[in-house]
């Protein structure tokens, strides 16, 4: 029998190694310059410190150290390096900025560009609140890319916070919110009207809650149309946050922004601005980030932060696409 | 250009291909030459590929296809995939539904005499979640072919299937004890296209829904 590989895990060969490395390489690079300095974590934390931080999902790989302590391989490199920043740093003047190269584990079910261990090349920005330190993640996100030279990609921006926000307006609790937030979770635009309709809302209040998560494009999808009542400010608060970091990015950044008030990430620490990296020849995201503005208090330093994580192996994917396409 | 704007549809062959290929015709897309033509696959002039229903999540999670054209059962059965459905479509509808032979109920006795119930079903994840959420033990058989004959040759008590007419139930004395879950066809997109065609996508999404 050919000795075999955990599921969802492979190898990588010279050819492609050679090419992960200059993508890593270009990302790194740029990070640098804008004087970001690389940090490394430990592939095994501890259980209790991922569960802290609300890392996404259940650990793909757990297991027990010799006194029966319960590690787990790390998620994502956003809640290690929080842990970092307040532990390490818990003295040093914001903002702090690091970098990392790593590979994180999920429990995915592996397909192409989907693996169990995936490698992220990111920044964390913190001590930088919005909208400046969202700003320039955001640039920073943007001259990564181009500096990888991936030419067609955009970046969607929405709020975390605002659908919570509407549904605590409007006074949606209990089962209900659970149902409709599993639906917005599930992208089930149809679950999604039924259980607002059966919410007994007002007409208006339930007309929002079905189109503000279908809203995106330009800076037209920011028109915040109300007429729910109670739910108008929290729509108009998270409408004028995102105007006020588009309004701020570079012309160049700028025009790569797709403006989605729909855009949640399953991620359970995000608290503001969320964004995601989309290319017309990848039907996954390249990678993604957003405004975590409440992580770092859990472990004992309270400060803003905004982060983003690219999956390389994405990126590579869409990279080769873009060669074999004619241009 | 196309009526679609360049958009990639998965169309489902089988059931629900008239329902859907009437639906692209009030797009203005010409589907004579789908119609005609049951063996080609892609119709590049179109922006139309055809395949069987439980590929079409495949197709369009991949970014293969930016919309697709399939049953609810389908999408229940492969929850975890990564699409957005947009529109509930109205037509092809159907009834998943859990169906025993006629007379005392079979699976009720099981579950009271060996506290589990053998269930034949071609939707094992979907079957499998029903008895969970009813609290209820059953070991599910995962069969391919015609689900109606399981119960009939003492394989399993019960079975979990769509149905839209209950003829084919009826005609192998098999009666609906509980429904499950009302299914139509629905109109499911890429996340990625969703994002990137958000004008071209919501424009199909508004013309089907007006038509």
């Amino acid at each position: 029998m050919v000795p075999s590989i955990p599921s969802g895990t492979r190898d990588v060969l010279p050819d492609e190694m050679r090419e992960l490395r200059a993508i890593g390489e270009r990302l790194r690079a740029v990070y640098a310059d804008a004087g970001y300095g690389e940090v490394y974590t430990p592939a095994l934390e501890y259980e209790d410190t991922l569960a802290r931080g609300g890392s996404p999902g259940v650990p793909a790989y757990r297991l027990f150290d010799e006194h029966g302590a319960v590690l787990v391989l790390r998620s994502d490199m956003t809640v290690p390096i929080a842990r970092v920043a307040a532990t390490r740093y818990a003295t040093a003047e914001p903002p702090l900025r690091f970098c990392y190269a790593a590979h994180a584990y999920r429990g995915v079910r592996p397909q192409r560009g989907q693996a169990r261990e995936f490698l992220q090349s990111g920044v964390e920005l913190i001590g930088a609140p919005a909208p400046d330190g969202t700003v320039e993640a955001l640039s920073l996100l943007c001259a990564g890319l181009d500096a990888a030279g991936l030419r067609e990609y955009r970046v969607g921006l929405g709020d975390a916070a605002l659908y919570p926000g509407l549904l605590d307006a409007l006074g949606v609790t209990g089962s209900g919110r659970v149902q409709v937030l599993h639906e917005l979770a599930t992208r089930d635009f149809v679950g999604l009207e039924r259980h607002v309709g059966a919410l007994g809302l007002e007409a208006g209040a339930a007309e929002l809650l079905v189109r503000v998560p279908q809203s995106r494009g330009g800076p037209e999808a920011l028109e915040a149309r109300g007429g729910a009542g109670p739910a108008d400010a929290a729509l108009a608060e998270a409408v004028a946050g995102l105007r006020a970091v588009h309004e701020r990015l570079p012309a160049g950044v700028a025009e790569r922004v797709i403006l989605d008030l729909g855009l949640a990430r399953n991620l359970g620490y995000y608290t503001g601005a969320v964004f995601e990296v989309y290319d017309p020849r990848l039907g996954v995201p390249i990678g993604g980030g957003g405004r975590y503005d409440d992580l770092l208090g859990r472990f004992g330093r309270p400060l803003p932060a905004v982060g983003f994580a690219l999956t390389v192996e994405r990126l590579h994917i869409a990279l080769t696409a873009q060669e074999a396409a004619p241009s | 250009m196309s009526a679609t704007e360049g958009l990639t549809i998965a169309v489902p062959r089988g059931a629900l291909l008239a329902g859907a290929l009437d639906r692209l015709d009030r797009l203005g897309l010409d589907t004579a030459e789908v119609r005609a033509n049951d063996r080609k696959l892609l119709f590049a002039d179109q922006g139309i590929v055809t395949m069987r229903p439980s590929d079409v999540p495949t197709y369009v999670e991949a970014g293969a296809a930016d919309l697709g054209v399939t049953g609810k059962d389908v999408l229940m059965e492969q929850a975890e995939r990564a699409v957005y459905e947009v529109l509930d479509l109205g037509f092809g509808a159907c009834r998943m539904v859990l169906a025993t032979r006629a007379g005392p109920d079979p699976v009720a006795e099981a579950l009271r005499r060996l506290g589990t119930a053998r269930i034949a079903t071609k939707y094992p994840r979907i079957a499998a979640a029903f008895f969970q959420r009813t609290g209820r033990q059953a070991e599910i058989v995962e069969v391919t072919g015609s689900v109606e004959l399981a119960p009939l040759t003492g394989l399993v008590e019960g079975i979990v299937d769509l149905t839209a007419t209950g003829t084919t139930l009826r005609e192998n004395d098999l009666v609906i004890r509980e429904e499950i879950a009302a299914c139509t066809a629905r109109l499911i997109a890429n996340p990625v296209a969703h994002k990137l065609r958000a004008a071209a996508i919501d424009d199909v999404i508004g013309r089907l829904r007006a038509g």
